[in-house]
């Protein structure tokens, strides 16, 4: 196996809070038509930051979020409002695990006696 | 090569139904797909579940397959008989999925140009392949800011055309404040792009690994304080550990185990920054002299304490 290794040289950005994209660059990313990007918005997938879809911007998320629902839709051969309701079970799921974790999901009893009075 | 047993990938018997194969399959990918799916390997098990639906549901492919007989067992070394795919006229081209994503044993029966079609940009100028990665980090690295090396395999092929691992040992500043969930794209370290294309971005997801003092719910923090009973009682100043070092936190005179108070401000640093939650969890003194055990009792007589009053018992 071999090893390289590099320096930090290149650019690196947290995607959630320090990108913005327009339309073009994620018909770009996602390889698809404008098309199904506004379906994507019109359905709720993606919320773009700005009203008007020429000064439409969306965060760097965008990107995963627009992806995962054209997956979900491929894959699945599902219509892109089945990929949306999966995608927000999935957030759903995600953030309650997370606040689980929170909670300390470690808690479970000691079998005490017991007797019916 | 090893022999894949696409019935058995599938969970269907070697007679089922393309109905059947179609159902099984539907099922399977709602398991093993990797947005959904909580399986480690999810990945691996829905190329291959990919790769023997597309074998099964193409009634020609099947029957080649077939052909091969079945005494075969998944995993044993292969080599395809001479002329068993001859009578057998493919309508060509695959049907969906990452074709170049198939096995080895898939290529040497329908042939390498099945690999191919999913790929026909090579004579374009085409922006490399994005990667993905999941990167486990400390608490720590998030509060103050950090430099990682991430170790990362790439599968590449060699001269001879194999197939090897190599690592990469990337130096990645994990910016200050980053949280779990959220990810981090490093521009141009994706796979290499095609013609004159760029190359691709990494895309790292970050994930906490579990502190021992600390639970992590968004950019806040929960952290359970034990006391005293007599400081939860009467109040008492105490010491309390954050990450940004000790805090000194007043416990109000009367507090109740379980009693969430607030340090602002204390959680991971954002604008504004999160905040961190004390829980009190009020502890015992063990009844393990005679002493200790005189003043329990004495407890008992003087306070005339019911804990289980709103139970009516």
């Amino acid at each position: 196996m071999n090893t390289e290794n590099s320096s930090p040289q290149f650019s690196i950005c947290i995607l959630e809070e320090q990108t913005q994209l327009t339309l073009a660059d994620l018909c770009r990313a996602c390889a698809v038509h404008e098309a199904q990007i506004i379906e994507l918005v019109d359905i709720g997938v993606l919320e773009p930051l700005s009203r008007e879809p020429i000064h439409w911007r969306f965060d760097g998320v965008s990107v995963l979020r627009a992806r995962m629902a054209l997956r979900l839709q491929r894959d699945f051969e599902i219509d892109l409002a089945g990929a949306a309701l999966a995608l927000e079970l999935l957030d759903e799921i995600e953030s309650l695990r997370a606040r689980l974790r929170a909670m300390g999901d470690d808690r479970h009893g000691d079998d005490a006696e017991q007797k019916m009075i | 090569m090893d022999y894949k047993d696409y019935y058995k990938i599938l969970g269907v018997a070697r007679d089922a139904t393309q109905d059947d194969i179609k159902r099984s399959y539907r099922k399977l990918a709602r398991k093993y797909h990797p947005d959904v799916s909580k399986e480690a390997n999810a990945e691996a098990l829905f190329k291959e579940l990919g790769e023997a639906y597309e074998v099964l549901k193409d009634t020609e492919k099947r029957a080649a397959y077939n052909q091969l007989g079945d005494n075969w067992k998944g995993g044993q070394e292969f080599r395809p008989p001479p002329d068993w795919n001859a009578g057998f006229e493919f309508s060509g081209g695959h049907t969906g999925g990452d074709a170049k994503d198939y096995s080895d044993f898939f290529g040497s029966l329908f042939g390498r140009d099945f690999r191919k079609d999913g790929d026909g940009r090579a004579s374009f100028h085409a922006k490399g392949q994005d990667h993905h990665a999941k990167v486990l980090i400390d608490l720590e690295d998030t509060y103050y800011g950090a430099t990682r090396a991430i170790t990362l395999r790439v599968p590449v092929v060699d001269a001879q055309g194999h197939v090897i691992t190599r690592e990469r040992v990337l130096n990645v500043n994990i910016p200050k404040g980053i949280r779990e969930g959220q990810h981090i794209r490093l521009s141009g370290q994706g796979s290499a792009g095609m013609g004159e294309g760029k190359a691709g971005d990494l895309y790292l997801k970050i994930e906490l690994r579990s502190h021992p003092l600390y639970r992590v719910d968004g950019k806040d923090l929960y952290l359970d304080l034990p006391v005293a009973p007599w400081e939860a009682a009467l109040g008492a100043t105490v010491k309390v550990p954050t990450l940004g070092g000790i805090v000194e936190l007043k416990i109000p005179e009367g507090s109740v185990s379980g009693r969430k108070l607030r340090l602002k401000g204390r959680g991971i640093p954002s604008d504004p920054p999160g905040d961190c939650y004390v829980m009190l969890e009020i502890m015992l003194p063990p009844a393990d002299t005679e002493s200790a055990k005189d003043l329990y009792r004495k407890m008992a007589q003087e306070l005339n304490f019911n804990p289980r009053a709103k139970m009516g018992v």
